[in-house]
């Protein structure tokens, strides 16, 4: 990593630090290698009441606590729309245990013609904390490149992220840039079967700022809406091709920069592309 | 219904034969490449009488490629077969087992329901560290039993491979039932896929292998189990989807066949060896007598159905009157698939196979949701179907019932006074069924309550209580039971169709020890499919290892399933006798099928010593750590004895 990214990793993490509750330390130990007989490891501190004496001889194996992972390409599409087609992303993915996770979460659009675009990638660190959410903290990086400037930014996050009643697939985060703005994002998806294969998918994202970030063409308040559907066929749990369709609008301030920009502030898009599970 | 006789040669048949016939009691193991060639001696899986047991059995497990339905498949065997070997020995010997490890992995063999000193109970970490690769490990130990047992690897995943096979124990004594031939049935799960992947991907996704959800037309009907994030058609967590299901190492297709002449008495011996699969058996046309359940006898019992949970073992017996093939069919308990084998006078006839009948569904009853509202005296719970349901049957789950069903959420609403209002709860219905078959049952000691307090009734509802068992347990139910009268999700017993329940499970000879239990131990069934989280209390093995039980004391164990699957527990070592309401006579058994929303107790003589294995048997909750250590400890200072 260059120096001026460290830099500004460590100021967002200043920034963020006065918000953040402190994180519980990681599982103290070191994964080890999977083979084909699963790793018997101890966990920090098993229960083991005093009196307890294994047989003569036998070492204890607790099993449980092995690693997991998931990577998700929940998005992998062309998008055609009023301004120039691109190619998105949407990538999840996790690796640990069932308690603590490390997550990474990228998405990002690139234009067809110009191959100008953007990209957001956040590394987090995640703690399940009731049954069906998760707390999680750790760092968003934002870059986005074109023939007028590149530019990029630090970010700290703070977020929740689970399951809503109605099995309501639910992402809630706040962020705040190494230059102390605020910002806050909630989303919210369901997965509602049509048959056993075919699924939509439906999602709402709503983006929010306390101030205004011209650089970036953010405005304070509401920035926009984001209501999207996709349909996908899963020919098997790893591999679905499906169709989508996007409506977003931007508000506020955040309308105001895009028309100086020449830009509509609402936008549809029909896409197509490949939903992968690894 | 007309049937298709197709014949099979005999040259096919034997090509299908992977040896399992090959009784290690019998003969010296075959060389692998007589194997190779099809010789089996016996039919497969028959037991034939024999006079002399082997001093020493050697048993070789490999990893190798054998030929599963018409794939080659990736298996760990037991000298070259899945199922490995039938394991014959002979009460009062000794047995004397050698072990050798030709993985590149450890491996080892539990013998499952066997009571044996605990350095010999062959699980690694617990009775001793495994036998490593290229090395042999010898068990020694007395035979102190008969009946139907099996054993199987204890080492990560590999029962899912194929480690595992019959191990049955000749009686000292003439048995109390009589029979002309005697076959193994042993069903399993298969799948291609590694286990390790097959665990990784529940985790990923639980609902990976379920191909039986609910779609958006029942959306509205579905909605409470939506608002609680539960999935009503959880019904097995691996499937159809990846199992192809095996009857003696045979898939559907191949048809594993076993003989009889008209007018013979057949035992059948089931032994459930799959990772994750419930069966329900039948064999249409025949009536079968449940006489041993997990190697113990019990008061034989007529049945036109049984449901099999994983690691169990039920001994029937059958008496086909006519000269014709009979279906052997063991379906699923989630319906997506069967297991099935023929019983028939010759080779190459088949009989219709049933149709797969419709996939149950959670009902609210699993979630401890259904006020105690239950007529149905056979002691089936409410039966339900994606098709119009049927208003008269006492069902509970379709939306519209006000209930306030988020765990822990405020009951304020909930009119206990319901409760009472309820169809009275006529205990004079339950489990009488069967009084004509039963022999001889003797009333005097046979009290419809539990024999002291401590437990419910049968069927009768007591509050759960708040949850206290943290993030790996996504909520509870509100209300719990004792479900051991009801036959389980998916089966109805009627006058027609009688389905084997636990309450009919009466042990031929009275028990030894009349003791109340010193001690209750209770023990909470806990999970979170979402994350595909199992363990007791809300800890898993590798956070809360150990549970104590104290040398000589007469024990209470009580489970309550706070998930709304079914778990099969097992305890290793000393056997489980199951507080049915038979008093004397409760069955002994090594593993107790758990209902959802069940409260239910056993009672354990601790009368062995050392450390032993306890789970759930399904193997992939098994693996996320729904395990404990039992060490028998001396009792703490203090205690009463």
């Amino acid at each position: 990593m260059k120096h001026y990214l460290l830099n500004k990793t460590l100021g967002a993490i200043a920034c963020g630090l006065g918000l953040l509750p402190m994180a519980p330390a990681a599982a103290e130990h070191n994964p080890l290698p999977e083979t084909a007989i699963a790793q018997h490891r101890h966990s920090a501190d098993p229960e083991i009441p005093a009196g307890f004496t294994p047989l003569p001889g036998v070492e204890p194996e607790y099993h449980g606590d092995q690693t997991y992972g998931l990577l998700l390409f929940e998005q992998l599409e062309y998008r055609s729309q009023q301004g120039e087609n691109s190619v998105n992303w949407e990538i999840n993915g996790w690796r640990g245990g069932d308690y603590q996770r490390l997550w990474l979460k990228s998405e990002g659009e690139i234009g067809t013609e110009t191959g100008d675009g953007e990209q957001e990638t956040q590394i987090l660190y995640s703690k399940l904390i009731t049954s069906f959410w998760e707390f999680q903290t750790g760092l968003r990086y934002d870059y986005e490149w074109g023939e007028d400037s590149n530019k990029d930014r630090f970010l700290g996050v703070v977020g929740l992220q689970g399951l809503l009643p109605y099995k309501l697939e639910t992402d809630a985060a706040i962020f705040i840039s190494e230059a102390g703005d605020l910002s806050a994002r909630l989303s919210l998806e369901r997965q509602l079967l049509l048959t056993q294969k075919l699924i939509l998918q439906p999602e709402l994202e709503v983006n929010l700022a306390a101030q205004s970030v011209e650089e970036f063409g953010i405005g304070s308040g509401l920035n926009d809406i984001t209501l999207s559907a996709r349909l996908r066929y899963e020919v098997n749990r790893n591999f679905a091709p499906y169709v989508g369709l996007d409506w977003s609008r931007k508000f506020a301030g955040s309308a105001d920069y895009s028309r100086a920009e020449g830009e509509s502030v609402e936008n549809w898009s029909i896409a197509g592309g490949v939903r992968l599970l690894f | 219904m007309k049937e298709r006789y197709t014949a099979i040669s005999r040259r096919q048949l034997l090509k299908l034969a992977t040896g399992f016939g090959v009784s290690v009691g019998l003969h010296p193991l075959l060389q692998r490449s007589a194997r190779a060639t099809g010789v089996a001696s016996p039919m497969l899986g028959e037991l034939l009488p024999i006079d002399r047991y082997p001093n020493q059995i050697d048993l070789k497990v490999f990893q190798e490629q054998i030929k599963i339905g018409d794939r080659q498949s990736n298996a760990i065997t037991v000298n070259g077969t899945v199922p490995g070997p039938v394991i014959r020995l002979k009460e009062g010997q000794i047995a004397k087992i050698n072990v050798s490890n030709e993985l590149d992995s450890e491996t080892s063999i539990h013998w499952h329901g066997l009571i044996l000193p605990a350095t010999m109970d062959g699980v690694p970490g617990i009775s001793f560290n495994g036998i490593k690769p290229k090395t042999t490990f010898s068990y020694e130990f007395p035979v102190n039993q008969n009946g139907t047992y099996w054993y199987h690897s204890h080492s990560g995943l590999q029962e899912q491979q194929g480690h595992f096979g019959a191990l049955i124990i000749d009686s000292l004594q003439p048995e109390p039932f009589s029979y002309n031939r005697d076959y193994v049935v042993m069903l399993s799960d298969w799948t291609e896929e590694d286990p390790h992947q097959v665990l990784s991907n529940l985790k990923k996704v639980s609902t990976f292998y379920n191909y039986q959800q609910r779609t958006i037309a029942h959306f509205s009907e579905d909605a409470d189990w939506a608002r609680m994030r539960m999935d009503p058609t959880d019904i097995a967590d691996v499937t159809g989807a990846t199992y192809t299901y095996l009857m003696n190492g045979m898939a559907p297709a191949n048809n594993w066949t076993a003989l009889f002449k008209q007018g013979e008495k057949v035992r059948l011996r089931f032994i459930n060896a799959s990772a994750m699969t419930y069966f329900d058996v039948r064999i249409p046309g025949l009536k079968m007598t449940v006489v041993q359940a997990d190697g113990q006898n019990v008061q034989p019992v007529s049945v036109d159905e049984f449901r099999i949970a994983v690691a169990e073992t039920y001994d029937v017996i059958v008496e086909p009157e006519e000269s014709k093939p009979y279906s052997i069919f063991a379906e699923t308990m989630d319906r997506s698939g069967y297991a099935r084998g023929t019983l028939s006078p010759q080779m190459g006839l088949v009989a219709a196979i049933p149709p797969l009948r419709t996939r149950p569904l959670r009902t609210m009853a699993d979630m401890g949701m259904d006020h105690g509202s239950h007529g149905d005296h056979g002691g089936h719970g409410p039966k339900q179907q994606d098709k119009p349901i049927d208003h008269k049957s006492p069902q509970m789950d379709h939306g519209g019932h006000g209930m306030q069903a988020m765990p822990n959420a405020n009951h304020a609403e909930h009119n206990m006074s319901e409760m009472n209002s309820s169809p009275a709860m006529d205990h004079s219905g339950h489990d009488m069924h069967n009084m004509d078959t039963a022999p001889a049952m003797d009333h005097s000691g046979h009290d419809m309550r539990q024999m002291d307090d401590g437990g419910a009734d049968l069927g009768e509802a007591v509050p759960h209580g708040p949850d206290h068992h943290g993030v790996g347990n996504a909520g509870v139910p509100m209300m719990v039971k004792n479900r051991l009268h009801e036959p389980g999700i998916g089966l109805e017993s009627t006058p027609d169709h009688k389905v084997l329940v636990y309450t009919d499970l009466r042990s031929l000879e009275p028990g030894s020890d009349g003791r109340s239990p010193d001690r209750e131990l209770e023990l909470h069934l806990t999970g979170n499919m979402e994350r595909y989280m199992w363990s007791f209390d809300g800890k898993k093995y590798s956070e809360s290892p150990i549970l104590q039980f104290y040398y000589g004391e007469r024990l209470r164990l009580t489970f309550v399933n706070d998930t709304m699957m079914e778990h099969p527990i097992h305890l290793h070592g000393m056997w489980m006798e199951i507080d049915n309401g038979a008093g004397a006579y409760k069955p002994r058994k090594h593993v107790l099928n758990v209902k959802p929303a069940e409260k239910c107790s056993v009672e354990v003589n601790v009368d062995v010593t050392g450390n032993w294995a306890f789970h759930c048997h399904l193997l992939y909750h098994m693996e996320a750590g729904m395990m404990r250590t039992v060490a028998i400890v001396e009792r703490p200072m203090g205690e009463q004895s």
